[in-house]
């Protein structure tokens, strides 16, 4: 079978060009790449996609999202997930530890690669945790982990606290081909807060979570790569100090990537004020000051990655009081949206931003995407650029729908998404 | 008092005026609120507020029912959400809610068609203590703006101190808060208030005194070091209220921890306010209810 697409201009994040180009596929790969009207009929196509006005960009790659399978089938499962994220442009997402049990196994890891072939849309990469049961005391079983298919290793949400756990981790990770992705955060300092802790929790009374508590563990991580000249990957930037850490860090040449996700550089405290739990998120909206120094990451480079961390939460765990609503917003098919927003601000260029939502993760966890190349694997999305639509709750093809972005006007989505040259997600019109 | 404006704010102390008299009466009964329902729901415990709401109702001849954590649902995991439903099936005209929660009325408000009153938020507002407090400055002093007033204790946790704050200025006061630096909130200047970590500077001239209680539980969240050491620097005493204005008034929203924010030579002083305070509680709750029921349905009091 011979699929073309044709008259799309194709994004290509290696080169930094947008280019009109037909391309050709078979048996999966991506066999050829015409220049704009360079393509003769060819009788040996069996179907033709019309991309005429679109733009095709490589699949999108998401380093950072929550599955909840095993353990929380109900807010979200693997296969539903998957789904959410072909919806969103993502070929490849890759899953984090903190299920019930946690991903701190072979036989969970294996679990999660079945499921995620089963699933119709991305595939499904896990991440396993850092130490047995995400407790912060030994490391799991690294090697065989990364046999069995892990591509990283963190303990997304319970940080490890000991530093020399950490330090082992960096340098035993590198030898089994394993990227440490840390969520920094000074447990201690953030205890009890529900928001970031400033005027706006000052005003409103509720207990705030300091940008230190950040700070303080990207610092710690920095410190740690300089240490073992091991890479280290600093999961969801939130702060501005901690940018500017980062930014040293790379201009020492420490191995030192980070990713920052679209609520930070889309939204700030002040959508706290009204307790609408859709807006609590660890780490939390943080000042507009922050934000303009995300975006000014995102822009000189600092920032590598856009990823989701696409939490999905059931209403049982959101309609409740804000003190004791789970933290976290689903994010899968807002993320590509919000990032055009930054450029039609002039933030990032369009190839750069298509470079954060997929080869600079890839790049990170080492997973193939993230590029259109004659003789790569066909994964890649047909995107829209100009449609402009309200998002509502009947788009969102994740289980839980806790999305501060609904009723939101959004421009760009998601018209086709190719993974392995099959077509797994395709909007109804 | 956040949602109110200087004018809601007088309406309400007007009212109290005017209702007031009716608790200084033989027969204390007003049948103003006759056949209304108020419901107290007091997640957390409360003597004080709770009891001067369930007078204030009964003094317009309201039908009270209380509610409180441990014989609701909620020790058998009920949600608010679902309290919330259940309570409005019974068709109440006010729930007066006390929650441990910030925000926790806005959830019950979004959810009933019932006047919600905000008897106390987690950290956040305690709107009726603060119009007592501003009643009673009202009263002693015939006004309230341009007053000089210092807040003195923990002002990170108390939503006694962050409605006060945004009442008095509101109605034009000079506000100063103080306390260890620990106690101190982010940010709070941006609220419109000055900041002093020494309580004789805070007292310095000043017109009314706030007292706010230590609650001994924060000392085990290691912000500060002990009560000895608080009531040694942070206690108002006689000595240090020879600072303020000849005619000052001491306020205190109970319950009082003597001798560690407050002297016992203070609380029970020439210059202490605290049971007027009391007192006024429930006139101007008696205003709120009479305000939200007693005519054409309004909106919510927070």
């Amino acid at each position: 079978m011979i699929t073309l697409i044709k008259g799309g201009e194709v994004v290509d994040p290696h080169s930094g060009t947008v280019e009109e180009r037909d391309i050709l596929i078979e048996n999966g790969n991506i066999s050829r790449i015409f220049p704009k009207e360079a393509l003769r009929k060819d009788s040996a196509v069996s179907a033709t996609i019309d991309a005429i006005g679109k733009m095709i960009i490589p699949g999108l790659v998401d380093i950072h999202t929550h599955l909840r399978e095993p353990g929380f089938e109900y807010k979200e499962t693997i296969a539903t997930g998957a789904m959410a994220a072909a919806a969103g442009g993502y070929s490849a997402i890759a899953c984090m530890p903190n299920t019930a049990p946690p991903n701190d196994c072979r036989s969970v890891t294996e679990f999660i690669i079945e499921q995620g072939k089963r699933a119709e849309g991305a595939a499904v990469y896990p991440i396993a945790t850092i130490s047995k049961g995400q407790k912060g005391e030994s490391l799991v079983d690294f090697c065989e982990l990364a046999a069995a298919g892990a591509v990283g290793v963190s303990d997304d949400g319970f940080p490890v606290v000991n530093s020399e756990l950490m330090r082992r981790a960096l340098e035993y990770a590198r030898y089994c081909g394993l990227t440490v992705i840390s969520h920094c955060e000074d447990l201690n300092l953030s205890k009890g807060g529900v928001m970031h802790e400033g005027e706006i929790s000052t005003r409103i009374g509720l207990p705030g979570i300091a940008c230190a508590s950040e700070d303080i563990f990207v610092y710690r991580e920095i410190s740690l790569a300089r240490l073992t000249r091991c890479p280290v990957h600093i999961a969801h930037v939130s702060t501005g100090v901690s940018v500017e850490l980062i930014r040293r860090a790379k201009e020492e040449g420490l191995p030192v990537t980070a990713e920052t996700a679209p609520h930070y550089f889309t939204l700030d405290h002040g959508s706290v004020v009204g307790y609408d739990t859709r807006y609590k998120v660890n780490p939390p909206l943080r000042t507009s000051e922050d934000v303009a120094e995300i975006k000014k990451g995102l822009a000189d480079g600092v920032i590598d990655v856009i990823a989701t961390d696409h939490a999905p939460h059931d209403s049982l765990e959101k309609d409740v009081e804000f003190d004791n609503a789970a933290f976290g917003m689903i994010g899968l098919q807002t993320a590509l949206p919000l990032t055009l927003e930054l450029v039609r601000d002039g933030v990032i260029t369009l190839p750069d931003a298509i470079r954060k939502l997929s080869s600079n993760g890839a790049a990170v966890l080492g997973i193939p995407g993230g590029e259109i190349k004659e003789g790569g694997i066909a994964d890649l999305a047909i995107i829209d650029v100009d449609c402009e639509y309200g998002f509502e709750e009947k788009d969102i093809l994740s289980k839980s729908k806790n999305s501060p972005f609904l009723g939101r006007m959004l421009k760009g989505r998601c018209d086709l998404t190719m993974v392995g040259g099959k077509i797994v997600y395709q909007r109804e019109t | 008092m956040e949602a109110l404006s200087a004018a809601d704010i007088r309406l309400i102390l007007n009212t109290a005026d005017s209702l007031k008299p009716i608790s200084l009466r033989d027969i204390k009964k007003a049948p103003t609120l006759r056949g209304k329902s108020v419901v107290n729901f007091f997640y957390e415990p409360s003597t004080r507020t709770r009891s001067s709401f369930e007078i204030a109702a009964k003094r317009l001849s309201a039908d009270t029912f209380s509610l409180s954590a441990s014989t609701s649902s909620m020790v058998k995991g009920e949600t608010l959400l679902d309290t919330a439903r259940n309570l409005q099936a019974m068709n109440p005209d006010v729930i007066v809610l006390r929650h441990s929660s910030s925000g926790a009325p806005y959830v019950f408000a979004k959810e009933l068609r019932a006047s919600v009153i905000n008897a106390g938020d987690g950290i956040n507002e305690h709107p009726t203590q603060a119009l007592l407090d501003l009643y009673t400055i009202r009263e002693k002093k015939g006004g309230i703006k341009g007053l000089k007033i210092a807040i003195i204790g923990d002002i990170a946790h108390s939503r006694v101190a962050r409605s006060d704050i945004i009442g008095l200025l509101k109605m034009g006061a000079d506000v100063t808060v103080a306390g260890p630096p620990t106690l101190i909130p982010k940010g709070i200047e941006a609220m419109g208030v000055s900041v002093s970590n020494d309580p004789a500077i805070a007292v310095k001239d000043s017109d009314v005194i706030m007292l706010l209680r230590v609650q001994f539980e924060r000392q085990s969240k290691l912000l500060f070091p002990s009560i000895r050491e608080y009531g040694t620097f942070f206690c108002l005493n006689e000595n240090m209220l020879k600072g303020a204005k000849k005619d000052v008034i001491v306020m205190h929203p109970g319950p009082l921890n003597r001798g560690v924010e407050i002297s016992n030579g203070v609380a029970d002083g020439p210059y202490s306010v605290i049971l007027d305070q009391v007192a006024n509680g429930v006139a101007v709750r008696m205003a709120v209810l009479y305000l939200l029921i007693g005519g054409a349905k309004s909106d919510n009091v927070d």
